[in-house]
Order: C-alpha cells, then sequence, then structure tokens
C-alpha cells in the first residue's frame, strides 16, 4: 500500500458535505433471554446459560419475551415514534457458528417502532436527529479466536463459541440520514449516542454500557460536493466508546475526502474502527453481497400491541432527559459548562437524589465529580456503582455542615463507606474520626506543643503571628488530623496572648 | 388369552386396568412381534426395549397400589423419529442426525409419557419428513405390510406400517402435506392430521413450520381420538398452539360408532371428483363409502373450491423456503454429523462438506427451491404469490363450511405403489400429496380412515373439518367405519 499524506480535518471537511446515519443496538436489561427463559446477566462461564431454545436445537421453538416488548415499544415511545399495531418478526437468514440456528429472528420491513426523533444540543444549537425505525432482535453468542497473535480469526488454531449472550434481547435503533451537520458531523454523532444513552438510561431498560458491549454502535457515512447527490456511503462498526463515534466519523471523513479529491471512489462497503490507531480498515467486503433471504417467522404469532397498553406505557414515561436537565440546571444554577461536566460524569440522578436527601446542589455536586468520580475513574467504573449512594454522600456533608468533620476527615470516611464499612456516622465512630471539639483535650494538646516548642512559642509572643502555623501543625499531628484547625489556632493564640 | 397384537388400544387399557394382562406383559407382546415380523417390515429405526419395559412397570406399580390410570394407560405406542425423545437417538431419518440423543422430551413425547402410554421406539420416515414413501430415509424404506414390494406412504411410512402390522396399536406421525393421511390410506389404517395449533410442535424438528401438525395413527377411530385427546392441547412452549380447550373427539367418535349420521351435510369438493390423476379403482371405492354414507343418513352437497387446483405449487414454494432456513442449523457445529474438520479446513468447508455428505438428495432439492424461492427479487414472485395463494384456499375452505358440516374425497390419488416407481420424477411423488395438502394449508383438521380395497389394495377416504372442529370428522369418520369395517393385512408369517 502507498502512503499518501491525509489532509488535515478542516482541509478534508472544506470541500465536501457529510451526511451521517447510526445504527445503535442496545441489549435489554430483562431478567430472561429474548425467546426463553435462560437468565442474561453479564459474566458466567462459557456456556452455562444455555438451554435447547437459545442452542437452536433441532425441534426446539421461541417464545417471546414480554418484558423485552414493553422495553422496546417504551424505547420507541421515548425517541417519538409511532408503534405498529400488527407487526411481525422476521428470519434474517445467514450462516455463521456464533448463531446458534444460522438464522436470526429480528424484525424487517413490520418493526415495532417507526417514525421518530431526537434532539440534542451541539454547539449550543438543537439538531432534530430523525428515528427511523426501533426493532427487536436477538444477540449472537460470542466467538472466541485463540492462538493468533490478533485475536481474530486470521492465524487462530481453534475458534470457541459461547451461546451465553445468544438469545438476550437486543433492540436496534437506525437513525435517519442526517444531512447537514457539516464539520459538526462528528459532534453530532457523539452528541446522539449520548442523548440515546441519556435516554434509555432514564427508561431503566438497558444498563447501556458501551465497554461492556450493552450499548453498541455502528456508524454510516459519506462526503458529497455541495450541490451533488449523496454520496456512496460505509458502514463502520466496533465503534465501542463515545469518544470513538466521534473519532470515527472524523476519520472516515478524512479517508474519503482523500479518496475523493484524488479521483477515487467511494466502495460500499462495512469497516472496522480501530481504537489503537483511531483510523478504520476495510472489513470483509463479501458483507454486502449477502442476501439474507428475510421471511415472516412462521414459528412466532404476529405482535399486536393494545393501544390502550400502549397509551398507559407512554402516560407512565418519565420525563425526557433533556427537560430535565434543564430544569436542573435552571434549580440548582450551573453554568452551561458546569452542567455539561456533570452530564458527562453520569452523575444528573446521582446528585439529584443526593439534594433530595438533604445536600445542596453544590455540595452534592462536589463530592459525586470530585473524591468520588475520582475513585471511579481509578477503578474504570461507573459513577453509580462506586460503592457510596446518594443518601450516604448527603448524610456525610451533614456531618461536615455540624462541625462533626472537617474536609480532610470526610474524605477519609467516605473511603470507609466505599470501602462497605457503612453509613458516615458509623464509619466516623467506628473509626474514632469524630474532629476533636472538646477544648479541655485540646488545650492539652496546644499546651504540649508549646512546651515542646519553645522557641517558636517565643517568637508567636513576639508579634511574629504567622509562627503559630508550626505549632498547629504540632496539634494536628498529636490529634491525628481530628481537631479543628481554626479552633487550634485561636487556642494557641489565647495562650500566648497575642490573640 | 387372545393375541394382545390384535387388540384395539382401548381394548389394551380396559385389559390392563380390569387386569387381565399387565402392562408389561402387553408391550412384551408388542416387542416380540416387532422382532418377528420387523426385518420384514423395516417400520423402527431404533426399538427401547428397556424404556418401554420400564415404563410399563411403572404403569403396573400405579395399578398395583391403587392409583388412577388413564384411558390409554400401558398402551404401546410408536413414535415417528422425528420427535424428539430424551436420550434416545433421534434422527429425523437423516445422516445428518444419526447417533444424535436429544437432552429433552418433545411436548406430544412428554404427554404420552405422562398419560402412562408406553413408548416402543422411533418409527421410520423420510428424511425430514420429505417425501411420499419413505424412499428417501437415510435408513432404507419401510415395506408396505399389505404388499412388502409396494410403499407404505409417507413421510411417516415407518409410523403406519407399525400399526398395520400388529407392532403397535397406535403410533404417533406429523402431516405436513399428508404424511399422516397418505400413509394410512396406502396401509389401511386410521391417520388423523389434527387441527394446526391444536397439537404442540415442541420438540418436532421442523420440516415446513407453517404446515407441521403431529397427530394420531390407529387401527381405529376410536383409538385415534383415544390418542388425540391425549396428545392435544395448549402448550405455552409453542407460541403457534390454540389456547383453546381440545376438541370432544372421542366423544364425538363414540356418537359416529352408532352409525347415525342424520342432518350430516358431506361437501363433494367438485374440482377432487373430476378424478384427475386419480386411479379409477380408487374413485370407485370412494364413491362406494359415500353411497354408504348416504344410507346412515348423510347428504351430500356439491362445493366448489377453485384455488384447490393451486395449492400444490403453493405448497412447493412455502414447504421448501421454510425448510431451507429451518435446516440450516445442521451444520455440524454444535450437534450431529460433521464432515471433514481435519484442523486445516475453514469452517467453511466443513459446513459444506457436512451438509453435503448429511444430506439426501430431496433434501438438498427442496433446500435449494426454498433457497431461491426466498432469495432477493425472487420473493415476491414465489414465496409472497404462494402466500396469496394459500389465503384464497384458505377462502374457498371457509365459503365451503357455510353450506356443509365437513368435505370429502379421496386421501391419496392412487393405492400403494412399487418401490422405485415414482422417484426419477419428483413432481409423480408429489401427487401422491395433490388432495391432502389444501388442508394444511388452511390450518384444519383431516383424517383418513380405510373405505375399502382397489387392486387388492386399501383405499383410503378423507374428511376435511373447519379449524378446531375436529371432532366432525372423527364422527363422520367413526360413522364410515361402522359401515366398512376395518381392514386386515395379509399375513407376515411364514
Amino acid at each position: 500500500m502507498t502512503t499518501t499524506t491525509l489532509p488535515t480535518y478542516d482541509e478534508a471537511i472544506a470541500g465536501f458535505e457529510p451526511v451521517i446515519g447510526l445504527e445503535t443496538h442496545v441489549e435489554l436489561g430483562t431478567n430472561t433471554k429474548m425467546f426463553c427463559g435462560c437468565p442474561t446477566d453479564f459474566g458466567g462461564e462459557p456456556n452455562t446459560r444455555v438451554c435447547p431454545v437459545c442452542l437452536g436445537l433441532p425441534g426446539s421453538l421461541p417464545v417471546a419475551n414480554k418484558a423485552a416488548i414493553e422495553a422496546t415499544i417504551r424505547i420507541g415511545l421515548a425517541l417519538n415514534c409511532s408503534i405498529a399495531t400488527w407487526c411481525r418478526f422476521a428470519r434474517k437468514n445467514y450462516f455463521y457458528p456464533d448463531m446458534p440456528k444460522n438464522f436470526q429472528i429480528s424484525q424487517y420491513d413490520e418493526p415495532l417502532c417507526v417514525d421518530g426523533y431526537l434532539d440534542v444540543e451541539v454547539d449550543g444549537k438543537t439538531v432534530r436527529i430523525g428515528i427511523e425505525r426501533v426493532h427487536l432482535e436477538e444477540d449472537t453468542g460470542k466467538t472466541l479466536h485463540v492462538g493468533g497473535a490478533t485475536g481474530r480469526i486470521h492465524g487462530a488454531t481453534e475458534s470457541l463459541v459461547d451461546y451465553n449472550r445468544a438469545g438476550i434481547p437486543l433492540v436496534e435503533i437506525v437513525t435517519k440520514p442526517v444531512p447537514g451537520a457539516g464539520a459538526l458531523a462528528p459532534e453530532v454523532a457523539r452528541a446522539y449516542v449520548t442523548e440515546l444513552r441519556e435516554v434509555i438510561r432514564g427508561l431503566g431498560v438497558s444498563d447501556v454500557r458501551m465497554e461492556e458491549g450493552s450499548l453498541r454502535c455502528d456508524v454510516n457515512t459519506s462526503l458529497n460536493r455541495p450541490g451533488e447527490e449523496w454520496g456512496t456511503r460505509t458502514e463502520t462498526k466496533n465503534v465501542n466508546s463515545l469518544r470513538s463515534v466521534e473519532r470515527a466519523v472524523r476519520s472516515e471523513i478524512i479517508r474519503q475526502s482523500a479518496v475523493l479529491e484524488s479521483g477515487g471512489r467511494i466502495i460500499q462497503e462495512t469497516r472496522h474502527f480501530s481504537e489503537e490507531t483511531g483510523d478504520t480498515r476495510p472489513g470483509r467486503s463479501k458483507e454486502t453481497a449477502t442476501d439474507y433471504r428475510y421471511f415472516p417467522e412462521p414459528d412466532l404469532v404476529p405482535l399486536a400491541p393494545d393501544p390502550a397498553w400502549v397509551e398507559e406505557l407512554k402516560a407512565a414515561l418519565p420525563e425526557p432527559p433533556r427537560e430535565r436537565r434543564k430544569r436542573i440546571q435552571e434549580a440548582w444554577g450551573l453554568s452551561d459548562l458546569d452542567m455539561q461536566s456533570v452530564v458527562n460524569a453520569g452523575a444528573v440522578e446521582l446528585i439529584e437524589e443526593t439534594v433530595a436527601a438533604g445536600a445542596t446542589a453544590a455540595a452534592a455536586r462536589k463530592w459525586w465529580l470530585g473524591e468520588l468520580a475520582r475513585r471511579a475513574n481509578e477503578a474504570g467504573i461507573d459513577l453509580a456503582s462506586v460503592g457510596a449512594t446518594p443518601a450516604q454522600v448527603a448524610e456525610l456533608q451533614t456531618l461536615v455542615d455540624g462541625g462533626k468533620l472537617n474536609d480532610k476527615l470526610a474524605r477519609v470516611v467516605l473511603e470507609g463507606v466505599v470501602a462497605g464499612e457503612g453509613s458516615p456516622t458509623a464509619v466516623m465512630e467506628a473509626r474514632g474520626l469524630a474532629v476533636v471539639s472538646d477544648t479541655g483535650a485540646l488545650t492539652a494538646a496546644v499546651d504540649e506543643a508549646i512546651a515542646a516548642n519553645p522557641d517558636v512559642a517565643a517568637k508567636v509572643r513576639d508579634g511574629k503571628v504567622a509562627a503559630a502555623g508550626a505549632l498547629v501543625g504540632a496539634v494536628m499531628k498529636t490529634t491525628k488530623g481530628q481537631a479543628d484547625a481554626k479552633t487550634v489556632r485561636e487556642l494557641i493564640l489565647e495562650r500566648l496572648g497575642a490573640g | 388369552m387372545s393375541d394382545l397384537t390384535r387388540m384395539t388400544a382401548a381394548e389394551l387399557a380396559g385389559t390392563i386396568a380390569k387386569g387381565d394382562a399387565s402392562a408389561e406383559e402387553v408391550t412384551r407382546a408388542h416387542l416380540d412381534r416387532i422382532t418377528a415380523v420387523d426385518g420384514k417390515v423395516h417400520a423402527f429405526l431404533h426399538v427401547d426395549a428397556d424404556g418401554a419395559i420400564d415404563a410399563a412397570r411403572k404403569v403396573d406399580a400405579k395399578r398395583a397400589a391403587g392409583q388412577e390410570l388413564g384411558p390409554l394407560a400401558g398402551v404401546p405406542i410408536a413414535v415417528k423419529d422425528v420427535l424428539t425423545t430424551r436420550g434416545v437417538p433421534t434422527t429425523a431419518g437423516s445422516k445428518i442426525l444419526e447417533g444424535w440423543r436429544p437432552p429433552y422430551d418433545s411436548t406430544v413425547v412428554e404427554r404420552l409419557r405422562d398419560a402412562g402410554t408406553v413408548i416402543l421406539g422411533k418409527t421410520n420416515m423420510d428424511e425430514f419428513a420429505m417425501g411420499s414413501s419413505t424412499e428417501y430415509s437415510a435408513y432404507g424404506p419401510t415395506n408396505n405390510p399389505w404388499d412388502l414390494g409396494r410403499i407404505p406412504g409417507g413421510s411417516g411410512g415407518g409410523s403406519a406400517a407399525a400399526v398395520a402390522a400388529y407392532e403397535a396399536p397406535l403410533a404417533i406421525g406429523t402431516d405436513t402435506g399428508g404424511s399422516i393421511r397418505q400413509p394410512g390410506a396406502v396401509t389401511g389404517t386410521v391417520g388423523a392430521k389434527p387441527t394446526y395449533g391444536g397439537t404442540s410442535r415442541y420438540g418436532l424438528i421442523a420440516f415446513s413450520s407453517s404446515l407441521d401438525t403431529p397427530g394420531p395413527c390407529a387401527r381405529t377411530v376410536l383409538d385415534a381420538a383415544l390418542l388425540h385427546e391425549v396428545m392435544a392441547g395448549h402448550d405455552w412452549r409453542d407460541s403457534t398452539s390454540i389456547p383453546q380447550p381440545v376438541p370432544p373427539v372421542v366423544e364425538a367418535a363414540r356418537r359416529g360408532m352408532s352409525g347415525d349420521l342424520t342432518g350430516v351435510k358431506l361437501g363433494l369438493v367438485t374440482e377432487f371428483d373430476a378424478g384427475e390423476g386419480a386411479e379409477p379403482g380408487v374413485m370407485a371405492a370412494f364413491h362406494d363409502a359415500l353411497a354408504a354414507l348416504t344410507k346412515l343418513g348423510a347428504e351430500i352437497v356439491e362445493v366448489s373450491a377453485p384455488h384447490f387446483q393451486y395449492a400444490l405449487p403453493a405448497y412447493y414454494l412455502i414447504a421448501p423456503s421454510e425448510c431451507s432456513s429451518n435446516l440450516a442449523r445442521f451444520d455440524g457445529v454444535r450437534f450431529g454429523l460433521r464432515v471433514g474438520d481435519d484442523g486445516n479446513r475453514s469452517l467453511e468447508e466443513v459446513m459444506s462438506l457436512t451438509r453435503e455428505a448429511g444430506f439426501g438428495a430431496e433434501v438438498k432439492r427442496r433446500i435449494m427451491l426454498g433457497t431461491y424461492a426466498l432469495s432477493s427479487g425472487y420473493y415476491d414472485a414465489y414465496y409472497g404469490q404462494a402466500q396469496k395463494v394459500r389465503t384464497l384456499i384458505t377462502q374457498d375452505f371457509n365459503a365451503a363450511f357455510e353450506q356443509v358440516d365437513v368435505l370429502v374425497s379421496p386421501t391419496t390419488p392412487f393405492v400403494a405403489f412399487p418401490f422405485g416407481s415414482r422417484t426419477s420424477d419428483p413432481y409423480q411423488m408429489y401427487l401422491a400429496d395433490l388432495f391432502t395438502i389444501p388442508t394444511n394449508l388452511y390450518g384444519g383438521p383431516g383424517i383418513s380412515v380405510p373405505c375399502g380395497l382397489s387392486e387388492g389394495l386399501p383405499v383410503g377416504f378423507q374428511i376435511m373439518a373447519p379449524t378446531m372442529a375436529d371432532d366432525r370428522m372423527y364422527r363422520v369418520a367413526a360413522a364410515l367405519e361402522s359401515a366398512v369395517g376395518t381392514l386386515t393385512p395379509p399375513s407376515l408369517e411364514g
């Protein structure tokens, strides 16, 4: 391959208009699989969460999971879609060993939800992303290629298949093509996936964790010169983080622009995004030639959701995240930037619940975006799973406000809470971390410090008040940080007649 | 004691309940009969003697403990090898499943076990139930007890022959285009296809999901009805199973046995009665039976079903389309045969070699037909069009059932034919199901009951009823049986 110098993004986008489209797969958090009673929880020894149905054994038959259908309808409603009054599942036929039946039960020309939209904010402007369809299907198993250097099938000596994931309900959300985003296309793509994740998380139907694959994203990109027809699109797979969504679009725009500028043609193909290099590589080109031979799934009866039930589900939808954020931002008095950092940290709900438990918004934000965000980051986990509850954070702040803990002690207490030692009060008491406010005990410590540092004491007596810091430090040391520094300082100055 | 193998299921159940014979004695009598004649008939692919004796002893123990027994407790039964039986080989007549022991029971088999019937073994069939003669079984054909040089029908020729040869009083079949009724007709036995959704497909290795229907095979209409009631009923594991009570088929059979059909309107399908493609001897026996039914008080009404003539072509698009997808799972990855896995060949090559070696010619033909019919650009012209024909056929049935209670026809256009006479031209084989296929496309029930002989071979009389009115066809079938009697094949001994 010849090495060509790629243009910068700004150069690349200057002569073209991009059109993007996104296909998102969301694993639903139902208790059981889509068409059988096997459990769905992540992890587990390979091939232990399987039965004749999800293994596709001869004679087995699927039975649709009502909870999954309900969750899909709720997603459709939250994305302003129309819900079909009658629709069917369809078989998508292709041979692949991670698919037990060699067909996937999906939906084809009769999706459960159609024609909606999702509004997202980009650069202070609202962009409306059209939703083409939301449909329900079953996930495949996972293939593991062993023995090769790359973990890919090439060079592997053995391929192993784990069917634990096979049959987990999967919702596919497909946008309409999004033209007109211009140079902001990568940001629009990212904003859409971010907002979609918030919507679905708000519905409580999936944990939408990109790193665990419960939210997966394919990005379509094409370029055309202004005034011309839309170009040929490519589909980029393996886009597994919000940052990657943005990078994938950016890199595909740069690549396609270089091809077009040099007089080449874009091939309609599937490409794979690499987290390491940040660019896309061609996938198997024969995928585009696959004829899936879709036909209505004869093993399942048509779905006909009762309109009254759909209305009930609609009425019970939670407040849309975007409206909620606006309301909250106003109530908390946050700047746009501060609010953005709260959203990006996934802390909206946590702070809201902490405020509801009695803390001020500022205090709640300080804990969740500070100490707790740092811990979550270090552990590589979500903020919500960091180990502290909003109620505990509110309790901690009450202890600080009441003078029982200082900031430093509060952090130590929080460490105990996160470690599962109990409520902040319980940790404080068990570890003996309360601020020492008993002046009798403090006076003794102060006298001890003065006696041990006669030179320093003399300086203070001579009016060099700043020197008192060394004595404060000594007292804090003997009290193991449990004294209130301000009180200690006042006591020292009083004792030395320098107050 | 009279020969236990010559008794009907109803008689055997009574004998066991009274204690005149134990279930174990009944079972051993049938196992002995299998040993004696199955070398000639080849109805069974697998005989589970140990399992059968165990099941029989459980019934005997239950009776000894004074517990109540079901209507078929202790009665032996043969099961078509297309229904899964836990731990017992299940091949669907194919090399690709040779040696596979399913880890689960099909719902029908589970209900048979719960009812205390004694499963003797698994019967031969055309591979994946595709065929009308058992000549497409990967394990060799079954021979018709009436003439060992002739076919026993198919796909369920093994089940019908086992019943006809007194190897079992009852058997389970599955009917996709006639695979219970046509073998019943050519072996002189009773075969019923229940309403689609009336019997569970869970554990039935699918040929064509929207058509496959398990049903009973027996030597008398009452026995078929007794088995129908045991095996039928709603099953949550099959989404297409109908959540309604089983039609009162046993009661209807008993009523029909009285021989009174006063006020019952039989619809004679004029398009079928033209006799096109049917042997004169078959039509003659059919008309004799009609005359007998008239004597019992039935009224014959001519009805038109203009779209029945398109049933066969529509069927040969829908069934192969569904089978091309249903049979995709046989790839050598998870169960059954695997060919060519030498550590060097690619997965695709191993899948291809496995399917190449594991499937027979007729199965491959239908997979290819169906793959073509579903492919992009052809779907509307083939599969889509066939579904429209299916709707028109359903409308024909609905219109007919506004005028009459049941429809009647010969079951199959010709009597049992000699081996090899229809294998060179697939269409000649497909014609065997000319009269049975419309019922499958409509989804209603149909039954074949013996009505006489033509050239010394049995002729079947078909009765078709509206969906979930299975009881109607049992009543008429039992009345016809009371008028013309049952058929006894020549002795297989000596």
